[in-house]
């Protein structure tokens, strides 16, 4: 291949960056192809009222894509954030129904500020724990988060018995009536859930860009021997990371018992699947050390798209399953044909200056 | 013992194996006489391995034929070998630690009823048969991974007596085996020999390799620079032959005077697997602006030094001073804050993070001084890197490119780059040439030189005896974990280095009954 693009020289060369271009903006045009057929082929799929239903769809999915996203560069997994959205809806359930009984016949009530913090609080903490079986006692990121995973889940049925904490309308007296406004509320029309996502969405990317956590980040699931070498403390790191995943996750939890105005201990069974659908999709690698935001937050447009499309369109759920699984692999084989190419074009522009 | 007793059994001429940015092997020819030893030996990198893996149907040669019996053959892969009759020894275990003794033994050879069914009973009784001629009683359903290093070597040789070869590659068989054990070797060794079998025998020690070779060849860059029957050969005539007469590339040392003491080690020690010490009370000291060279066979402990200094070892003892205060920071970006850097010797494991930017690779150790708070400043981050890529003339298209994509010398000067960019004041280097090409070679040479003599100090680990004498100013041999001599630059002799290197490796000429330890045998 190396003598062909020799002898026809430029052109050759030119049409393989702008495959390799085409190659590199995937998602993005999946995107505008998923955008423009629906457009077409589902009623409604323009209207503004539409639009806002389906980024507040997206967006719980983005954000557990945002945290699993670091995690999965990192080379890690983290399977437990569906049941952290679970446990962190009841944990905010129960503060704002029942206060915290100190046992001695007074009963603590918080603000719904403070009872925001503590439920974000009970997020990273699941992922400390997880962070620490990883780092501190070496157990395998699959196995340490498929075993909170069960625990989360198992807490938050056992707060309530099973049942769901209905009417949380808090209580004026305490300062925490208003919990609805996070799930429902807007500002410039704008859902207020959109503007945590693009907040989350911007920090998250200048934090893998533009700060030294961020490479290290990438480092450690490029090599992990050589960052340690390197000077990378990959312990911290990888803590981090896993607390990170468990804070998108307690936001998450919080948007959902807030827009429903209750908590039901099953929330966010299988959500992990689609957070790590739309991280691959968006052009993470399950090997670690490759992964954009930008792409995750796409990826999770996709998917998000395509499920509300279809459901528009009138399409059998069960089609549905089967078409979101085939998109997912078509994208990690599109992936591989990108990587082989852009190898392809780094040892060429090598050779062209000889060695 | 004339050449007519002994018949080629197979021949290579005219091999040459290139590979991108070096040339491994040179219009090299080379004879395996059938019921004899025939000893290959050269330095690191000089294509011993390269060779073998050619006979052996790993790596296929870019010119030249092999030839069996005097016809030309196609060892498209090691199947193919082994079904001409070669087997071979590896220098690193190729074993499965999960596995069985047997399982190991008759790995994708298995003996099966109808095809399907392996017969566990029959594999059992080979392995015991096996381990009969090599005076080992290991039991064939112990875990190769629960072994001794030296048994699992045991166990990699029975792996290729098993196939019943007719030529025979051992490639640093007793690298990791103790006085009797390399006896029995030696044993065997004979008895394969009466049996009409070709054994190519690799190996760094010399008065072994004159002890029980009948044939030697001396390999040097790709070469072969001597050949012949044993009869005659002495030490003196292999190093010769090694190293040569013409000098490599080395770049003029530039005199300066040291400054003072910028690093010291006192008593090192660092427990090994086994229970013996892997680094054996070692110390030494470094002046500022000085080169110390430390020379040794691999297994002596030199880069497990290298990573206690590193702090990669957290049960080792002993104390390290840096400008005359301890340094006693747990981590490594504590130690690398104190000044010094590691090049470390297998640069794609430990070095570089291959699917990362050239630019991502070499500012990963010194992030924080491009940044501000935490945020990074990319333009300054980018002048950085490109600053030292100009004073190291690293040859890239552009810095955003996968470090992948660079041929071994530029990889290395990245790696280099790395170390240099944290201001060190100790630069440790593991090997810094293995695979690097000649060119690259000398200009990392030239950079040692440099960094010198603006006043760093340099410790430096190889297995290249020319290397080591042309760029130390000080050259400490390490054997067996032990500092085993201690060396000026000017007046150090060849023969000296390599009598210290082998220290510890008793020349095996030892009773059977010694005990079980190289160690002990060593330091009566």
């Amino acid at each position: 291949m190396t003598t062909t693009t020799a002898t026809v020289g430029a052109p050759a060369a030119s049409r393989q960056s702008l495959l390799l271009l085409i190659l590199k903006m995937r998602t993005f045009i999946a995107l505008i192809a998923v955008f423009t057929f629906f457009a077409f082929a589902a009623p409604n799929f323009l209207s503004t009222a539409n639009f806002v239903i389906m980024s507040k769809h997206v967006a719980l999915n983005a954000f557990l894509a945002i945290g699993m996203t670091f995690v999965i560069i990192t080379g890690g997994i983290d399977l437990s954030v569906g049941s952290i959205v679970g446990l962190c809806g009841m944990v905010a359930g129960w503060l704002i129904l029942n206060g915290v009984d100190l046992g001695i016949g007074y009963t603590l009530y918080f603000n719904i500020f403070e009872i925001i913090a503590i439920t974000l609080l009970v997020g990273v903490l699941v992922g400390a724990v997880n962070g620490t079986l990883i780092t501190r006692l070496n157990v395998a990121p699959f196995i340490a988060t498929l075993g909170t995973l069960y625990i989360a889940r198992g807490l938050a049925l056992l707060s309530s018995d099973g049942s769901t904490f209905p009417n949380l309308n808090g209580n004026p007296e305490y300062g925490s009536n208003g919990f609805y406004v996070l799930g429902a509320g807007s500002f410039l029309g704008i859902p207020f859930t959109i503007w945590i996502l693009i907040a989350v969405g911007c920090g998250a990317a200048y934090l893998a860009q533009r700060t030294p956590l961020g490479r290290h980040i990438y480092a450690v699931g490029g090599n992990e021997r050589a960052a340690a070498l390197s000077g990378v403390k990959v312990k911290r790191v990888k803590m981090f990371v896993y607390m990170f995943s468990g804070f998108c996750a307690a936001i998450v939890g919080l948007i959902i018992s807030s827009q429903l105005v209750a908590s039901h201990p099953a929330t966010g069974e299988t959500f992990e699947l689609n957070a790590i659908a739309a991280a691959v999709l968006g052009g993470t690698s399950m090997s670690g050390g490759r992964g954009r935001i930008a792409g995750t937050i796409v990826g999770a447009f996709v998917i998000g798209i395509l499920s509300d499309g279809l459901v528009m369109m009138g399409v059998s759920s069960f089609w549905q399953t089967v078409i979101k699984g085939l998109v997912i692999i078509a994208a990690v084989v599109v992936d591989q044909a990108q990587q082989r190419l852009q190898a392809r074009v780094a040892l060429q522009q090598q050779a062209a200056i000889g060695r | 013992m004339s050449p007519k007793s002994h018949p080629i059994g197979l021949s290579v001429r005219g091999a040459s194996k290139v590979y991108p940015g070096t040339r491994a092997l040179d219009k090299v020819d080379f004879d395996v006489r059938l019921g004899a030893v025939n000893v290959l030996v050269g330095e690191n990198g000089a294509g011993k391995s390269t060779l073998m893996k050619v006979i052996a149907g790993v790596e296929k040669l870019t010119e030249g034929t092999i030839l069996l019996d005097g016809e030309p053959v196609v060892l498209s892969d090691t199947r193919d070998a082994a079904r001409h009759g070669i087997g071979i020894v590896f220098q690193e275990l190729n074993l499965f630690p999960n596995m069985t003794v047997a399982e190991n033994i008759f790995i994708a050879r298995e003996k099966t009823r109808l095809g399907v069914d392996i017969d566990g009973a029959d594999h059992a009784e080979a392995t015991r048969a096996l381990m009969r001629r090599l005076e080992h009683d290991i039991a064939p359903d112990a875990l190769v991974g629960e072994l001794r290093i030296g048994e699992q070597q045991i166990v990699e040789i029975a792996k290729a007596l098993a196939q019943d070869a007719r030529i025979l590659i051992m490639d640093e068989p007793t690298s990791a085996l103790s006085a009797s054990e390399v006896e029995i070797l030696f044993r065997v060794i004979a008895d394969l020999k009466r049996q009409g079998v070709g054994i190519v025998y690799i190996s760094h020690r010399l008065e072994e390799l004159i002890r029980i070779g009948d044939y030697i060849t001396v390999l040097r860059d790709g070469r072969i620079t001597g050949a012949q029957a044993m009869d005659g050969v002495d030490v003196g005539w292999i190093v010769r032959n090694m190293i040569g007469s013409a000098s490599k590339d080395f770049a003029k040392a530039q005199a300066h005077d040291f400054g003072p003491e910028i690093f010291r080690a006192e008593d090192i020690c660092l427990p090994s697997r086994t229970g013996a010490l892997s680094v054996d009370h070692v110390s030494l000291s470094l002046r500022a602006g000085e080169i110390i060279g430390i020379y040794g066979l691999m297994g002596a402990g030199r880069s497990e030094f290298f990573e206690c200094i590193m702090a990669q070892h957290p049960h080792s003892t002993g104390t390290f001073h840096v400008e005359g205060r301890p340094l006693d920071e747990r981590d490594v970006s504590g130690r690398i804050a104190r000044g010094i850097a590691l090049i470390p010797e297998d640069r794609k494991a430990e070095g570089l993070i291959q699917i990362m930017a050239i630019r991502e690779n070499m500012s990963l150790s010194s992030l924080k001084s491009f940044a501000r708070g935490f945020h990074l400043d990319l333009r300054r981050e980018r002048d950085g890197v490109m600053d030292f890529v100009r004073r190291l003339t690293i040859k890239i298209a552009s810095p955003e490119n996968p470090v992948s994509s660079l041929s071994g010398g530029n990889q290395q000067k990245v790696v280099i780059g790395k170390a240099l960019m944290t201001r060190p004041k100790i630069l440790l280097m593991d090997e810094p040439s293995r695979g690097v090409d000649v060119g690259a070679k000398a200009e990392i040479f030239r950079t040692m030189r440099r960094l010198a003599a603006e006043g760093l100090g340099i410790l430096f680990v190889t297995s290249d005896l020319e290397e080591v004498m042309s760029l130390s100013d000080r050259i400490v041999v390490m054997s067996n974990g032990r500092i085993t001599g201690t060396f000026s630059g000017e007046d150090a002799r060849e023969e000296d280095i390599v009598a210290a290197s082998a220290v510890g490796h008793a020349p095996a000429h030892a009773p059977a009954h010694a005990p079980d330890s190289a160690t002990e045998e060593a330091y009566p």
